[in-house]
């Protein structure tokens, strides 16, 4: 953590997006997290996806609940509108925003306890709901905030910085929005961002719902021998399918690619996902396979990252509703109210 | 590329682009810190050893400095370092106790012939080690043409008079008044060491139709400067035009708009931008009313019978070549015709040394200037060394100083009987700046005030005063904000790659995107893929060893803040904010026994 506000000062050629804003202009306040925390870097991912993608910052509502994880959207897109719910209550809040205001991007933030443990159920319902939304759960297996102790998602057998070892099975978050119907899923590294930005470009231009796990060690009380989820740990064992390129409709592709290498996904707003794989027999649109995949390499002690599902023609939870296309707020008193002649027709229509 | 060499002085020094730039190399963040805390006297002194006179190069320095300020990277505009070095100079206290004391005489006698800015320097540094040093000049006081040629409206004589004492008083035997005809004579006398710092003295002319004929209402600028500072010359006439761009045209113009001139104008062959004279000189020209007009090569002086008319002009625009000569080429416009009644020719100094006989041994050039070694500062006739504009050509006072401190260090080694090139590296430190979580022994913070102006007198009153100073200089509320402008490059991002555990911290909190972590490419290929392409070429880039990914760390030094930020968020202590504090080696200076 850092007392001082970050200096204004810019370098001369520093670039802007197609909106007119530089990468400085999608940060929030000063962290006050750990110096070294994952979660800074997963935030710094948020600013370069959003600057890439030319998003205007009053067009994203961010989301969280309570935590370290939470409380990182305070320190990215500082001029976007913003919601800290209740513990674990995110997805619901968000989920009557979405409703409320389809127009908005939504980026639902939230930790390993906050989505795995008061708030299991609510992420369960937002993933098979279909939301509209990025859900991005920075997972670092303990609870920061009351100094380390094992959080649900805690890898059996591994150890505190006290030493304790953790008994409990943990919950897999992506195996369960891999099974609940989420259109786009993803595991990654608060410190691989070569992989994480892309990630998070493909899920915000992702029509459903959208998950990343991104595992984020906490230097603090999870970053030491023993632990599953260190910078060490996971480098070590990170297991990846493959590299995902974020391509908007505008841009040139570059790179060649040799056959069978490369998997080309056309989302449906235009923007393509170019899956260079590692593991050539991993299909990305088998959901089954991945669920599989990631069962087998995690008893190995593996820990798979990318891309792992996704369904560019997903349907998503308007669709579902047969909600209106305008924002509540711009449909007008005499539409959203139309009196109680209409309220008598309807009556009398189910009569 | 390879990791860089962080264990020497090289790398440092470079990173402090003030430090780098300065010939003396004086440690310019370092007294501006002082500055702000409000230790003047300690300022002048860090100044007064590496550049000698710092309340008159706070008034009239060249500042290569500035220039290459970084903060006139981020930001529009540089520190005003030359002017926070008069603060120095002005809000001291009695430094006198403070000042060297001469060793015990050694016996040995240096005669130091002119009394500028390189002789003095010569004089002080040896003075002090005990060497017997008499200067020569033949002006009434010491100074040189700090005194002779700088209008006293920029550099009243009082501030000369101050810091020529600080080195007469350690024990200097002058000789004023007393012009050396002869090296030969000189030689004669037994000096164990002969150093020459007699400047460029003459001033070149412009022979061009009409100058002999219309002589009386033409002057060359240098000799005429020297006139108005002793009072020679008190008045000009109304209409003037001054030839020349550089900063003694500007003097020219200025003590013209002085003396009764109100109709004054630069006329210059080059274009403005390429004109010599510094960019705030121009500025402070335009500011007292007087017109450059560009791109016009005098032609003929007009005259009616002997009494200055005017001057013609050829008009004519720049072209370059393939290796970029430029040549001035006429664009076939009608000559133009620009009356006046004197003319003041300021296009460039000449070195003279008509008193050094051709048959001593000391070898001349072809273009008459004495063969040196640059290095050393040494003619070939060994026992006779060269300093300021007399050695290498016309620079500065700043330049002089250094050169007289390079010299002095030859003239000491020499009359020990040592090897000249046995010469010290500089000395330097490198200390952690660490004094808890958040805290540091600087001022970290970087201000985002601009560039302050120094407030001057009214012009009404100081056009009318060729001795009333214009500038006042800041007062220390003013030069405190100033001061704080400073980014504070000499303390230094060290980072040890063993204790960097990857997080990205670092990279992600930088305000200005210096820092990668990336695989290892060659220079140029790298430059390209940096977080933000590095694409100042002449600062370095800062590569770490292998880390364990096998990746890189990869700094861009150019638009660094020293926020000390990336310090901050480190949560291992990789990153350490370290001062780096450098002084040249001195004269008499002895290899540190480790």
């Amino acid at each position: 953590m850092t007392y001082l506000a970050k200096p204004k000062l810019l370098r001369a050629d520093a670039p802007r997006n197609a909106v007119g804003y530089t990468r400085r202009d999608y940060e929030g306040a000063i962290s006050t997290l750990c110096a070294g925390c994952g979660h800074d870097s997963i935030s710094a991912a948020v600013v370069q996806a959003c600057f890439d993608l030319d998003i205007e910052p009053h067009r994203v509502a961010k989301l969280s609940g309570i935590g370290c994880s939470s409380k990182t959207p305070d320190y990215f897109l500082g001029a976007s509108h913003g919601f800290n719910t209740t513990h674990g209550r995110m997805p619901s809040v968000l989920t009557g925003a979405a409703l409320a205001n389809r127009d908005l991007i939504y980026l639902g933030v939230s930790g390993d306890g906050d989505s795995a443990s008061i708030g299991i159920a609510q992420f369960a319902h937002a993933m098979r709901r279909g939301v509209n939304m990025t859900y991005i759960c920075e997972n670092n297996g303990v609870y920061g905030l009351t100094k380390g102790q094992f959080s649900a998602t805690a890898d059996k057998g591994s150890k505190s910085k006290r030493g304790v070892v953790n008994n409990d099975t943990p919950i897999d978050l992506v195996a369960l929005a891999l099974q609940l119907g989420a259109s786009y899923v993803a595991r990654s590294f608060s410190g691989d961002k070569e992989q994480l930005i892309p990630l998070i470009k493909g899920a915000l231009r992702h029509r459903g719902p959208a998950f990343i796990d991104v595992i984020s060690p906490c230097v603090t009380f999870n970053n030491h021998a023993g632990s599953t989820k260190s910078y060490d740990y996971v480098r070590e064992h990170n297991d990846a399918v493959n590299r995902l390129d974020f391509i908007l409709p505008r841009d040139k592709i570059e790179a060649s690619y040799p056959a069978g290498s490369l998997r080309r996904i056309v989302q449906h707003d235009g923007s393509i996902l170019h899956l260079r794989k590692l593991d050539t027999d991993y299909d990305p649109s088998d959901r089954v396979g991945a669920m599989n995949h990631l069962q087998e390499r995690q008893a190995l002690g593996e820990i798979v990252t990318g891309l792992l599902y996704v369904d560019s023609g997903a349907v998503d939870l308007h669709r579902h509703l047969n909600t209106v296309e305008k924002p509540l707020n711009q449909l007008g008193d005499a539409y959203l109210c139309p009196g109680s002649k209409a309220l008598d027709a309807l009556n009398a229509s189910l009569r | 590329m390879n990791p860089t060499k962080i264990g020497g002085h090289e790398y440092f020094h470079k990173v402090v682009d003030c430090q780098w730039a300065c010939p003396a190399h004086t440690p310019v963040p370092e007294y501006i810190r002082l500055i702000a805390a409000g230790r003047y006297s300690d300022a002048y002194m860090i100044n007064w050893r590496s550049n000698v006179f710092p309340g008159i190069l706070g008034r009239v320095c060249d500042r290569p400095c500035e220039p290459a300020c970084r903060r006139g990277r981020v930001e529009s505009e540089p520190v005003a370092i030359c002017r926070l070095k008069r603060v120095a100079a002005d809000l001291k206290d009695d430094i006198r106790d403070s000042l060297p004391r001469p060793a015990r005489r050694n016996g040995k006698r240096i005669a130091c012939v002119g009394a500028g800015p390189a002789s003095l320097t010569v004089a002080r540094d040896l003075a002090v080690l005990g060497y017997q040093v008499t200067v020569f000049d033949n002006g009434a006081a010491p100074g040189g043409m700090m005194r002779s040629q700088i209008p006293k409206f920029r550099l009243p004589d009082e501030v000369i008079d101050e810091e020529c004492a600080y080195i007469v008083d350690l024990g200097v035997e002058t000789r004023y008044n007393q012009w050396v005809g002869s090296l030969r004579d000189l030689l004669a006398e037994g000096w164990d060491a002969v150093f020459v710092g007699t400047g460029a003295p003459r001033g070149r002319d412009a022979p061009i139709t009409g100058r002999q004929e219309a002589a009386k209402h033409i002057h060359i600028g240098i000799d005429w400067l020297a006139n108005v500072a002793f009072g020679h010359t008190s008045r000009i006439s109304r209409r003037v035009i001054v030839l020349g761009g550089g900063n003694t045209a500007m003097d020219c113009c200025r003590s013209a708009r002085r003396l009764g001139g109100e109709d004054v104008k630069v006329i210059v062959r080059s274009g403005f931008e390429e004109m010599k004279a510094s960019p705030w000189e121009k500025e402070e020209a335009i500011h007292e009313g007087i017109p450059i007009l560009n791109m016009r090569v005098p032609k003929e002086f007009r005259h009616d019978n002997g009494k200055l008319t005017g001057v013609l002009f050829e008009i004519v625009r720049a072209e370059y070549d393939a290796k970029g000569r430029r040549s001035l080429i006429p664009t076939g416009e009608p000559d133009e015709f620009h009356e006046c009644d004197e003319v003041l020719v300021a296009i460039g100094q000449e070195n003279a040394f008509p008193w050094i006989e051709k048959d001593l041994g000391l070898e001349f050039d072809k273009w008459d200037m004495p063969v040196l070694n640059e290095k050393t500062l040494q003619s070939t006739l060994p026992k006779v060394f060269f300093g300021g504009d007399a050695a290498l050509g016309p620079k500065n006072i700043i330049t002089a100083a250094a050169q007289g401190h390079e010299a002095a260090i030859s003239i000491d080694l020499f009359c020990r009987g040592k090897k000249l090139d046995d010469r010290l590296p500089p000395e330097f430190n490198l200390v952690s700046q660490k004094m808890g979580i958040h805290e540091w022994s600087y001022d970290n913070q970087v201000s985002e005030e601009e560039r302050k102006k120094v407030p001057v007198k009214a012009l009404e009153k100081t056009l009318k005063d060729i001795k009333l100073e214009l500038e006042m200089g800041f007062d220390p509320l003013m030069a405190c904000s100033e001061a704080e402008r400073c980014l504070n490059c000499d303390v230094q991002t060290v980072f040890s790659g063993k204790l960097c555990i990857e997080c990205d911290a670092c990279v992600d909190i930088c305000p200005t995107e210096c820092i990668t972590f990336t695989a290892n490419g060659e220079e140029d290929e790298l430059r390209g893929r940096l977080k933000a392409p590095a694409r100042n070429r002449d600062q370095a880039l800062y590569v770490s060893d292998a880390l364990k990914t096998s990746r890189v760390m990869v700094k861009d030094e150019n638009v660094c803040l020293h926020c000390g930020m990336c310090a901050e968020r480190c949560p291992t202590g990789a990153w350490d904010m370290q001062k780096f504090f450098l002084q040249c080696a001195e004269a008499g200076a002895e290899a540190k026994r480790t």
